[in-house]
C-alpha cells in the first residue's frame, strides 16, 4: 500500500509522529478561515485517491499503534466498551459493513471468505484468522462490535432508531474528545449533545436529527468536528481528565509547537441494514502544530480561526486558557494572503 | 409545598409536570417526603373517579431525605394496597415485584426527590415501560445523586457545589448532565488543570 | 443530497396468484448479486413505467430479511385506485426489468420489548410476515392476530399456521369472528409493544382501544400507506424553481413536481415517512392535508404540506420548492 505502519505510542513517552505522507493526506477541516457549527455533511462516498475519503474506513499508518492503545485502555477500564442487550444485531451488521469494506478496499491485508453464516475472517497485519458463524457471538472471542472495533481505528458508538429519536446504546469508545461512554449509554439525541454549546439555539441538533432519521442504507454520509488536545493523546476521557488535565496548563510558546496538536474527527455514519440503527464511526487524527504548518495555507487558516473563534467553543474545546500561546505561534506563519476555498492544501 | 420551579437548563436535565390522572387498568405510585402531596393532589384531580381509582391503585412511599414523613396521610387516601418502606432500597425489592407481575394499561406515578423520581424510574424502564410513559412531579429537597466520572462512585445528597466525592475524595463540581440509566447526575474534578484551586462550595440544591 | 432512495435494478423472477385479490411478486437483482439485507417490517417503492406515467408505490416487503437472493411483495388489486395495483396485476410478467429503492423502514420492531403483539388485517399482512421471519430465530416473543373477510382470502393463513403454529391467532370475517381487542390487551405483560397495519378503520379502532386502556404512546406503533387520493384539478406555483405547475386530477403535487423537472425529496410516497415536507411560502384557499406526518396544528395553520398525498383548493398555492 506504499507505507509502513509505525512503531510509535500515544502515551508516556509520545513517539507518535506523521511522516511526510501522512502530513499530506491529513483531513484538515476548515474549507474556509472562520468556524462555527453546522451541519455540515455530504455523501460518503469514495474520494481523491490517497486521500483519507479514498476507501469507507481509512488504514493508515498509525493502525497497529492505535489498536495496541486501544487494548491498554480497555485493560484499564473495560467500560469504555458496552453495548445494550438489545444492540448485538447492529453490532453483526457493524461487523459486516468493516469486514466486507476492508476485505474490498485492502484486499492485500483482509480477506473475508463466507460460506452461508459460516465465515473466515483474515486480518494479515494484525496476525489474526478467525473462523465463526455470523449471529452466532459464541464462536467470536468477544461480542460483535467489539471483535470488530478492536481490529478498526476510531471510536464507534451505534444508534437504536424509535419514537422519532436516536439512542446511543452500544459504543467502543477509547479516543474520543472528552466525553463518557459508560454515562452517556441509553441517551436521546438532544441528551447526549447537551453539554455542547451555542449549537442548540442555532438549530443544528433539531437539523441533524431529522436528517439522520432519514438516513438511507446505501448511501452514508460524513462530516467532520475537530479540537485541540495537548500531547498526542488518543484516551482524552473525562474518566482519565485528573490524569491528562494538568497538561494544559504546561504550554508555553517554546513547546506549543510540539505539544499542541489539532485533532480532527472524520465522523461517517451508516444506516444498518438488519438492525435498522445507525453506526457512527468516529475516526480520530492527529497533529502537531509543527507538521500542520509545513502546509502554508493550513497555516494562515488555521492562525485565523483561532484567532476568531467564539470563546464559548474554544472553551468547551478546552483552549482558552492556551489560545493567546496559539495564536502568537501560528500568527508567525500567516502573511494575511487569501486562502483558496476548500481544504485541499495544494488548492 | 408546591411545584418546584427549575431554571432552564441543558436537555439532558431531567423535567418534571404535574401528576394527572390517566386512563389506566392499574395505577402504581411511588413517592417520598413531599411527595405524598403530589399523590394526594393527583387523586384530587380525579374527582369522582377517584374511588374507582384508588380501588386499582398501589402506592409505595418512602420518607424524605430530610426526615419529612406524611405517610399518614397517603394512608388515608384508602388506596388497594398502600406500603411505606424505611428507604427506597428497602421499597426496591417490592417495587419490582409489582413491575414483574404487572399488565400493560399500568400506570405509573412518581413524586418527591429528584432521587427518588430517579431511581423508581430506572426500575420501571428496567421492566420494559418507556421512560416518557412515566408521569412524575418534583417535591422537596432537591439534593441531588452523582456519579463521579472518574472512579465511577454515586454520592447521594449532594447539597453543595464543589463537592468532595465521597468514594475517592477528588473535588468535584456538578454538572447538569443526566443519566437516566445511571439515575445520577455527573460530577467532574474541578481541580484536574490547576490542582489545589477549588473555589468554595455553595449550597444549591437545598 | 440525493433525492429517494438509492436504487436497485431488478428482474421480476416470478408472479403468483395468491388469490382473487392478491399477487406476489419476486425481484432478483439483474446483475445477479445479493440484494442487500433488511430489517422487519422494511418496504420499497416500486418504480413502474406504465405506458408513458410514472408510477412509484410503496410495498411492504414480505420475504426473509436474511434471504439475500431475492425479495418478495404482494399487490392487493384496488379497481378504485389511480393504478400502480393495477399496472402491478395486469403488465408485470417474470422477466421484466423494474427498479426498486433499497429498503426504508417505517414500522420496525421495538428491539427492546419483551413481547410483540401483532395485529393486522386483509393486506396488512406483509410487514408481519418480514418481521416475524427475524423475530423468530432471535427467539424474541412475538403473536399474530390476522382478520381476513374470508378463509379464500385470507393470504398465507396456511404458510403461517405451518412456521408459527399456535402463535398466529384468524379470525375469519364471514364466520362472525372478530378479535375480542380487550380481552387480548388487559393480559399483556408490562413491556408488551403492540403494531398494527390493516384497513384505516382497524388502526383506528386498535389505537383508541390501547390508549383508553392506558397503553403509553410509544408502545403502540401502525403503519398504513395512502394511495394519494383523486380530485379536482389544480395549480401550484414553486418558488425556488420559478415555476407554475398544474397538478391532474390523478396525479400528486409530487408527482406534478417530478413530471416538471423539479427535483423534490421524498421516501414512501404514502404520507407517512415526512421526508417530502415542504414549507407553504402562500396559501389563498385550503389545504386538504391527507397525511400521517404534520401535526393537526401544523396542518391547521396551512404553512406545512406533504406533496405526496395532499392536495388543494382555492386561488393560490405557493410552495418553497
Amino acid at each position: 500500500m506504499g507505507f509502513e505502519f509505525n512503531t510509535e505510542t500515544f502515551r508516556n513517552d509520545f513517539t507518535f509522529r506523521n511522516s511526510p505522507r501522512a502530513i499530506a493526506r491529513f483531513p484538515f477541516p476548515f474549507d474556509r478561515d472562520d468556524y462555527m457549527y453546522s451541519v455540515n455533511m455530504e455523501p460518503h462516498v469514495p474520494g481523491r485517491p490517497g486521500s483519507v475519503f479514498e476507501h469507507a474506513f481509512d488504514v493508515d499508518e498509525h493502525y497497529l499503534a492505535e489498536m495496541r492503545d486501544r487494548d491498554l485502555v480497555l485493560k484499564e477500564d473495560p467500560l469504555r466498551c458496552q453495548s445494550l442487550p438489545h444492540m448485538e444485531m447492529a453490532g453483526w451488521d457493524l461487523l459486516e459493513l468493516i469486514m466486507e469494506s476492508k476485505a474490498r478496499d485492502y484486499p492485500d491485508w483482509f480477506e473475508l471468505h463466507r460460506q452461508g453464516n459460516k465465515w473466515h475472517w483474515i486480518n494479515k497485519p494484525m496476525q489474526i484468522e478467525q473462523k465463526f458463524t455470523f449471529l452466532d457471538s459464541s464462536t467470536l472471542p468477544y461480542g460483535p462490535m467489539e471483535y470488530i472495533t478492536r481490529q478498526t481505528q476510531g471510536d464507534f458508538t451505534l444508534q437504536d432508531q424509535r419514537d422519532e429519536n436516536l439512542w446511543i446504546e452500544a459504543g467502543m469508545v477509547t479516543t474520543q474528545a472528552d466525553w463518557s461512554l459508560d454515562f452517556d449509554i441509553g441517551m436521546g439525541f438532544h441528551e447526549w449533545h447537551a453539554p455542547v454549546p451555542l449549537a442548540h439555539e442555532k438549530g443544528v441538533f433539531d437539523r441533524a436529527l431529522k436528517f439522520l432519521l432519514k438516513l438511507q442504507h446505501g448511501a452514508p454520509v460524513r462530516r467532520f468536528n475537530w479540537t485541540m488536545t495537548v500531547d498526542p493523546l488518543l484516551d482524552t476521557s473525562p474518566e482519565n481528565y485528573p490524569k491528562w488535565g494538568p497538561t494544559r496548563a504546561e504550554i508555553t510558546p517554546e513547546n506549543v509547537g510540539q505539544r499542541m496538536h489539532l485533532r480532527v474527527e472524520l465522523q461517517t455514519l451508516w444506516r444498518l441494514p438488519r438492525s435498522n440503527a445507525i453506526a457512527f464511526p468516529i475516526r480520530c487524527y492527529l497533529i502537531k502544530f509543527d507538521e500542520l504548518v509545513t502546509q502554508p495555507k493550513w497555516a494562515r487558516r488555521l492562525h485565523r480561526v483561532v484567532r476568531d473563534l467564539h470563546p464559548d467553543l474554544a472553551a468547551y474545546k478546552g483552549f482558552l486558557r492556551n489560545r493567546d500561546t496559539m495564536v502568537a505561534y501560528l500568527s508567525q506563519y500567516d502573511d494575511g494572503a487569501p486562502t483558496s476555498p476548500g481544504w485541499w492544501p495544494e488548492d | 409545598m408546591t411545584k418546584t420551579v427549575f431554571e432552564k437548563s441543558i436537555r439532558s436535565r431531567p423535567v418534571y409536570d404535574e401528576l394527572q390522572p390517566r386512563p389506566g387498568t392499574a395505577h402504581l405510585c411511588v413517592a417520598d417526603g413531599e411527595g405524598a402531596e403530589a399523590v394526594c393532589d393527583l387523586f384530587a384531580k380525579a374527582g369522582t373517579a377517584a374511588a374507582e381509582m384508588l380501588a386499582r391503585s398501589h402506592i409505595i412511599y418512602v420518607p424524605g431525605p430530610t426526615g419529612t414523613d406524611l405517610f399518614a396521610k397517603v394512608q388515608a387516601l384508602g388506596a388497594a394496597q398502600c406500603h411505606r418502606s424505611p428507604s427506597f432500597w428497602a421499597a426496591e425489592p417490592r417495587l419490582r415485584k409489582v413491575l414483574a407481575d404487572a399488565h400493560m394499561g399500568l400506570q405509573v406515578y412518581l413524586a418527591g426527590t429528584e432521587t427518588l423520581i430517579g431511581l423508581a424510574q430506572r426500575d420501571v424502564i428496567e421492566a420494559g415501560l418507556p421512560h416518557d410513559a412515566v408521569q412524575t412531579e418534583h417535591r422537596g429537597s432537591l439534593s441531588r445523586r452523582v456519579q463521579c466520572v472518574h472512579c465511577k462512585g454515586i454520592t447521594e445528597n449532594v447539597t453543595t457545589d464543589p463537592f468532595t466525592c465521597s468514594h475517592c475524595g477528588l473535588n468535584l463540581f456538578v454538572r447538569d448532565h443526566y443519566s437516566r440509566r445511571l439515575a445520577a447526575f455527573q460530577g467532574v474534578n474541578i481541580d484536574a488543570e490547576d490542582p489545589g484551586t477549588v473555589p468554595p462550595a455553595v449550597e444549591r440544591f437545598k | 443530497m440525493s433525492v429517494g432512495a438509492p436504487r436497485i435494478d431488478v428482474t421480476v423472477a416470478e408472479v403468483v396468484q395468491v388469490n382473487d385479490l392478491i399477487k406476489r411478486f419476486r425481484f432478483v437483482r439483474t446483475d445477479g448479486g445479493p440484494m442487500p439485507t433488511f430489517s422487519g417490517g422494511a418496504h420499497v417503492v416500486v418504480d413502474m413505467d406504465d405506458h408513458g406515467t410514472r408510477r412509484m408505490n410503496p410495498y411492504s416487503l414480505m420475504s426473509d430479511p436474511g434471504d439475500v437472493s431475492g425479495y418478495e411483495i404482494s399487490v392487493r388489486r384496488d379497481e378504485a385506485g389511480r393504478g400502480g395495483s393495477l399496472y402491478m396485476h395486469r403488465h408485470v410478467t417474470p422477466g421484466m426489468a423494474m427498479q426498486i429503492s433499497y429498503p426504508v423502514n417505517l414500522f420496525p420492531a421495538d428491539a427492546r420489548a419483551k413481547k410483540h403483539l401483532f395485529l393486522a388485517g386483509g393486506i396488512g399482512i406483509t410487514p408481519f410476515m418480514s418481521l416475524m421471519a427475524q423475530l423468530q430465530p432471535m427467539g424474541q416473543r412475538f403473536e399474530l392476530h390476522y382478520a381476513v373477510r374470508s378463509l379464500a382470502l385470507g393470504a398465507y393463513v396456511d404458510r403461517l399456521r405451518d412456521a408459527y403454529a399456535e402463535r398466529v391467532h384468524i379470525y375469519v370475517d364471514e364466520k362472525g369472528e372478530a378479535i375480542d381487542l380487550k380481552s387480548l390487551l388487559s393480559t399483556q405483560p408490562l413491556g408488551t409493544h403492540l403494531y398494527v397495519c390493516g384497513p384505516k378503520g382497524m388502526i383506528d379502532w386498535v389505537k383508541a382501544t390501547a390508549t383508553g386502556m392506558g397503553w403509553p404512546k410509544n408502545t403502540v406503533h401502525s403503519e398504513e400507506f395512502l394511495a394519494p387520493p383523486v380530485g379536482q384539478p389544480f395549480q401550484v406555483e414553486l418558488a425556488a424553481s420559478g415555476k407554475s405547475i398544474k397538478v391532474g386530477a390523478a396525479q400528486s403535487i409530487l408527482e406534478a413536481m417530478e413530471a416538471a423537472g423539479v427535483d423534490a425529496p421524498y421516501l414512501c410516497r404514502g404520507g407517512a415517512c415526512g421526508q417530502c415536507e415542504t414549507a407553504v411560502v402562500r396559501c389563498d384557499g385550503h389545504i386538504h392535508h391527507h397525511d400521517h406526518w404534520l401535526s393537526d396544528d401544523e396542518k391547521a395553520s396551512q404553512t406545512k404540506i406533504m406533496p405526496c398525498v395532499s392536495r388543494f383548493e382555492g386561488k393560490a398555492l405557493v410552495l418553497d420548492r
